[in-house]
């Protein structure tokens, strides 16, 4: 019973996310581009940099790094305090 | 992990070790004209490490690197970012002040279109590389020394 | 030939495998790299979400002239993605490391009790 389930509720999202994938708009040509073509003509002139990825990740939305250094940070403080103990108790 | 692996692979190790590290340094310095920055170059240095621990083992690390000086250092990689974030407060967080202005990597002005690539111009574009990129490296390094040495010495002991 | 929704047809069977993977496998290891698997798929419809046809990459740099651009941005947040992927990927392993000192197995139906 619980088998049946399982498998019935993975048949259910495996067809959603092929039915999603199959009507979505077509490949190449993208819908809303506004803000992007704003961000690829003023890169040279603002940023002064060649790299307009660079740009977008470290000048235009800045704050979003920042964000992920966080993740970062917190994720190494964890593995090093979760590897702690186990060195405190050996010395 | 205190043996290493054979005679092929650590001789190919010294060849490789400089060469790679000298690899992920030029493209975290290179982040505001060629594809990279500072995630991709730091994970470069950080593979170069983890293949410097696969190859000798835990006895041909005791001597250069250990987790603290490493810990320290991502501490200060992820003070520096934040630190360059204040810079333009005067108009905006994360503004970049320096860009355009004369001063430290401000430069000449860029010629629009297709160009063969400034090293002087960016602001704070290729000092934020090195921070977040000395960040990423020595924190995955740490993970990497943390994870095989505290790992394998509570199976031996 | 017309590649048609290919790409994100393929990131849709990227992340049906990895749901496959993590509800039908026992090992723990095995369950990391099904939520590996998702984390690809969903990072491969991402940068897929931002091309335009016969378009370059969006740097100046001995750039091509007279060329369109890709979209700069799903890349950026592609980078934040990944990063974060491998914070996640790094912690369920040390978990993972700790659950077999402890109970000396890394089978799922056998670590269920949750005092020690």
């Amino acid at each position: 019973m619980k088998k049946a389930a399982i498998l019935a509720a993975f048949l259910f999202v495996g067809a959603f996310l092929l039915l999603a994938a199959t009507s979505m708009r077509p490949f190449g040509e993208p819908t809303f581009a506004g803000m992007d073509d704003y961000f690829i003509a003023n890169t040279q002139i603002e940023v002064a940099a060649n790299n307009a990825v660079t740009a977008v990740v470290f000048d235009y939305r800045g704050f979003d790094t920042l964000g992920e250094a966080t993740v970062l940070f917190a994720a190494v403080v964890g593995v090093l305090a979760l590897f702690r103990k186990l060195r405190e108790d050996e010395a | 992990m205190n043996t290493g692996m054979s005679i092929i692979v650590r001789t190919i190790t010294r060849l490789v070790y400089g060469l790679a590290l000298v690899f992920g340094f030029y493209v975290i310095m290179h982040g505001h004209l060629t594809p990279g920055g500072g995630f991709q170059g730091g994970a470069v240095v950080a593979s170069a490490f983890a293949l410097l621990l696969v190859a000798f083992g835990a006895a041909g690390i005791k001597g250069r690197l250990n987790a603290h000086l490493l810990q320290t250092l991502e501490e200060i990689g992820a003070l520096a970012f934040l630190a360059l974030g204040f810079v333009g407060i005067g108009t905006a967080f994360f503004y970049n002040l320096l860009a355009n202005s004369g001063s430290l990597f401000g430069g000449p002005v860029l010629p629009l279109g297709s160009n063969a690539g400034v090293f002087d111009a960016g602001g704070t574009l290729p000092l934020m590389n090195w921070a977040v990129g000395l960040k990423v490296m020595t924190g995955i390094a740490a993970v990497v020394i943390v994870m095989l040495i505290g790992a394998r010495k509570e199976e031996t002991e | 030939m017309n590649i048609g929704n290919l790409p994100f047809v393929v990131a849709a069977l990227l992340v049906a495998f990895g749901i496959y993977t993590f509800l039908y496998k026992r090992n723990l290891i095995k369950l990391v790299i099904g939520v590996s698997l998702v984390e690809t798929g969903v990072n491969l419809f991402l940068v897929a979400l931002g091309y335009r046809t016969a378009g370059i990459a969006p740097i100046y740099t001995f750039a091509p002239a007279a060329k369109q651009m890709v979209l700069p941005t799903p890349q950026a947040l592609t980078l934040t993605s990944i990063v974060i992927g491998l914070a996640t990927t790094a912690l369920l392993l040390s978990f993972a490391v700790f659950i077999h000192r402890h109970y000396g197995t890394l089978d799922v139906r056998k670590v269920k009790e949750l005092r020690g």
